[in-house]
């Protein structure tokens, strides 16, 4: 591969990077938030109480313009399957590309139902209004699952033959959903989209509550997101650590380098921090036999290292490694933070009502993001050199078209534009109050 | 036919209807740019906006449709297309992004200026989205794409005479559609005749752009002529001809629809128009797909193809019940916006009950120990053991702590706070 090619097949790898960086947190919004609005509807429908319906009406128009967005970020993930990646898409398009084709009937119900259920708020009977939330939650899930199937397929590629650079004996529905790999990618990333979801949600209102707004309003539309993301963090720590048990056997080197493991090693030991040079972690914590016994359960197991596969089949150890880390150590505190949370309602049946609590739940939303992206990064860069795992390298997939460098910067000046205007909207829908003049308004709710 | 021509069957309505329901929200675009200034200005820009904003999610949806069913269907000729044709592609891509964001700005805009400001990136976009994919289309239609990795022209793919003209068709057609459409919209809003100058607007700029989209249909032969002239000799024979006939005979009448101000029965026959334009382009091309690339050549594996057609079709038999509801409910007024709250307090309050009562019945203590068990379970089943169905039972288990948990906590907790505003007080405040 000679520098020219290098420096371009980095220019669509951060370009595809830049766009899933713009799409993920959406998908959250997707997965998590129709299910939070039609609860709060619920409530209304069961107690009349007219404070659930302003709360799930204000959410709706929140709801509706992060979905908007989602709606745009995700075509442009599909245009660049062929503009940055054709090689790719013309050889295992046949394989991979019905998860997308079903998603697109998924992505067809949730596009449908938004608009009924966005529009419907004063037209449709409150039982009809509710029914036609439904399938945008389900939609979420089928969504999510064909997405991950095709992604979990290039982790973990079966389903065809490759005989001279073409696919043969291809069995798409094997591909995408016989395959070890989706379940716990699947889990992982569902819930993951209540976490974030429900930690940016709730920490709104915690500033809100931090800065003296804490009415009834306020107090309930923070515990219904908290709540679910402080049930489900907690959780998470047992998907990861499925899905990393999986990663060790199946993708050996990932595991190796999420670890920095330089050499094949009998009751490996786990690092925490450092940073990988000249084939090991300095700086680092050692736990000796913790990677052994967390990959496979026992102390004195025999962990890949990376010395197996020669250097140009490696991915960048310390960018794979710290994303991991970072993911690993966010995720574990905001479990912490979850089991405060329900620590406090078991015991005393009530809110935290340390203002640090609050302070660090206006801090686990925008974490949680982090955790989000840099899990993405792990897996995305951990599997590097290859995009279909040990079948096709990347830079084999890469675009022939010159002025990817030209396309990058105009989509990031886009996304600049886009992610200024989503703060504009959330910042304006939050002090807007909404258009009827409903029975008493609640006290004005801070960004939600 | 053949197996590895109905995926391609499946692209074409999906096209047709991509043109036809997303052209009108394009054309929707068209008009805020041309509306003008004024009052009558304003009127058809939100008019538009209110038109298109309920369906232009699903609207655009084809498209994803169309794209994704060509990959896996026809993958190297999806390749080829999208690699040739980058800079289009990339075009449209920005057009779609600024349209979509401003659908979503326009949600919060509060004076008529920040609307106007918004409507504007939206005009242009939606002028520019379409141009942009029409380009695409002549492009492949006068056959500019060979296949392989970016293996065509850059530039000249897309900058050529029929892919302009199929660009400009496209812009004009949209404007078009729009204006029936929204015609039609407005009848429905109005009642009968009480909205006059709204709907006369309409149906001059329907008039307008309907001959200007036919002259430029016409116009767009002679250029085929002279540009890609194996299509235009083809686009002229058997039954391509026919479908180019049927195309015409429907535009015509779409035309006189319109002068009689039938606007409803005008959007059908412009939707056949369309769709027969498209045929008669498919018929003119068959068998091939791209240059030295027939429809049997560029298939996917015969597994692939079955079970890509029994997938469209199920899928289609959730989707268009859903669409039919989608567009019932618009079409009967049901989906408007800013209009007072109608009776929406009233009826909850039929189906009211005390949420305290309803959620002691529920028995938290019950709920909270049943997601404990779930958790032991999950930690159990997905942890400690190794088999592949302990962990579906561990995942399984692990759903329900998050479910039982949510119940167990949620509700108690918004009874307290409802209790607490009560006694405190409406302020609720500490």
């Amino acid at each position: 591969m000679t520098a020219a090619h290098q420096a371009y097949l980095l220019q669509a790898r951060q370009m595809q990077a830049l766009s899933f960086t713009m799409h993920i947190p959406l998908v959250c919004f997707g997965i998590a938030f129709p299910a939070m609005v039609l609860f709060a509807e619920w409530l209304f429908l069961r107690s009349g109480d007219e404070l659930y319906r302003t709360l799930a009406r204000r959410w709706t128009r929140i709801m509706a313009a992060l979905f908007a967005v989602g709606v745009i970020t995700g075509t442009i993930l599909s245009f660049e399957m062929g503009l940055l990646w054709p090689q790719f898409t013309a050889t295992f398009g046949s394989v991979f590309g019905l998860g997308f084709a079903i998603e697109g009937f998924s992505f067809f119900m949730e596009a449908i139902f938004i608009g009924i259920y966005v529009y419907g708020w004063n037209r449709l009977s409150p039982r009809a209004h509710f029914l036609s939330g439904i399938p945008i939650v389900i939609a979420g899930m089928t969504g999510s699952l064909m997405v991950i199937a095709v992604n979990a397929w290039m982790n973990h590629p079966t389903g065809f033959r490759l005989v001279g650079g073409h696919v043969t004996d291809v069995h798409p529905l094997t591909a995408l959903f016989d395959n070890g790999f989706l379940w716990p990618e699947l889990t992982h990333m569902y819930i993951a989209g209540y976490i974030v979801c429900g930690f940016l949600v709730a920490g709104a209102y915690a500033i809100g509550r931090l800065r003296g707004k804490w009415g009834r309003y306020e107090r309930t539309a923070l515990a219904i997101p908290l709540t679910i993301a402080a049930l489900a963090s907690p959780v998470q720590v047992l998907v990861g650590d499925w899905a990393a048990r999986d990663v060790a056997t199946q993708q050996p080197i990932k595991l190796a380098a999420l670890e920095g493991l330089a050499k094949t090693t009998k009751g490996a030991p786990e690092h925490l921090l450092g940073w990988y040079e000249n084939e090991k972690v300095k700086y680092g914590i050692e736990i000796p036999k913790l990677l052994s016994l967390l990959a496979f359960h026992d102390p004195n197991a025999t962990v890949t290292g990376l010395d197996t596969v020669p250097k140009d089949r490696r991915p960048p150890i310390n960018v794979v490694r710290i994303s991991f880390q970072t993911m690993v150590g966010i995720g574990t505190l905001l479990a912490l933070l979850g089991v405060w949370l329900l620590a406090v309602r078991i015991r005393r049946r009530r809110l935290p009502e340390s203002a640090w609590f609050y302070r660090a739940v206006a801090l686990a939303g925008p974490a949680s993001l982090v955790a989000l992206i840099a899990g993405w990064v792990t897996t995305e860069v951990g599997r590097q050199p290859w995009i279909v795992y040990q079948v096709m390298l990347t830079s084999q997939a890469v675009t022939g078209a010159g002025g990817i460098v030209v396309g990058y910067a105009t989509l990031a000046l886009v996304y600049l534009g886009v992610v200024c205007a989503v703060i504009w909207i959330l910042r304006r829908l939050a002090r807007q109050p909404l258009r009827e003049a409903s029975p008493p308004p609640p006290t004005p709710s801070p960004a939600p | 036919m053949h197996l590895y021509e109905i995926p391609l069957i499946f692209v074409l309505i999906g096209l047709a209807l991509y043109v036809v329901l997303a052209g009108a929200d394009f054309g929707a675009g068209f008009w805020q740019l041309l509306a003008g200034a004024g009052r009558m200005g304003e009127r058809i820009r939100d008019h538009a906006h209110e038109a298109m904003a309920p369906v232009w999610e699903a609207n655009h949806v084809w498209l994803i449709f169309v794209i994704t069913v060509t990959w896996t269907a026809y993958p190297t000729a999806f390749a080829s297309i999208a690699s040739t044709l980058s800079v289009p592609l990339f075009i449209a891509a920005v057009g779609i992004i600024m349209r979509g964001a401003s659908y979503a700005l326009r949600a919060g805009t509060e004076t008529a200026a920040e609307r106007r400001r918004v409507d504007l990136v939206f005009a242009l976009s939606s002028v520019l989205t379409p141009f942009a994919l029409g380009t695409i289309v002549g492009g492949i239609a006068s056959q500019r794409v060979p296949v392989g990795n970016a293996a065509g022209d850059m530039f000249s793919s897309w900058l050529n005479p029929t892919s302009i003209m199929v660009g400009v068709l496209a812009v004009a057609n949209s404007a078009y559609l729009a204006a029936v459409f929204l015609a039609a919209d407005a009848r429905r809003v109005s009642g009968e005749g009480s909205d006059d100058d709204l709907l006369a607007a309409l149906r001059v700029r329907a008039l307008v752009t309907g001959l200007v989209s036919g002259a430029v249909a016409f116009a767009g032969l002679i250029v085929v002529r002279s540009d890609a002239h194996f299509l235009y000799t083809r686009l002229l024979h058997g039954s391509a001809l026919a479908a180019v006939i049927v195309s015409a005979v429907a535009g015509l009448a779409t035309l006189e629809l319109v002068r009689r101000s039938s606007f409803e029965a005008a959007r059908y026959t412009a939707a056949l128009a369309v769709a027969a334009v498209l045929a008669g382009w498919a018929l003119a091309q068959r068998p091939l797909l791209l240059e030295g690339l027939t429809v049997q050549q560029a298939a996917a594996p015969h597994d692939t193809l079955v079970v890509v057609v029994i997938s469209v079709i199920a899928g289609a038999t959730i989707l268009f019940p859903s669409l039919a509801l989608l567009f019932r409910l618009v079409l009967q007024g049901r989906l408007d916006h800013g209009e007072p709250d109608a009776g929406g307090s009233a009826a909850a309050a039929a189906g009211r009950s005390e949420l305290g009562r309803l959620l002691a019945a529920s028995a938290p203590g019950l709920l909270a120990r049943a997601a404990g068990a779930c958790l032991l379970a999950g930690f159990g089943f997905l942890t400690v053991a190794e088999a592949g169905w302990a962990h579906a039972i561990g995942v399984a288990a692990l759903f329900g702590f998050l479910i039982c948990g949510f119940l167990a906590v949620v509700p108690a907790q918004l009874a307290d706070f409802a209790r607490q505003e009560r006694s405190h007080g409406a302020d609720g405040t500490r």
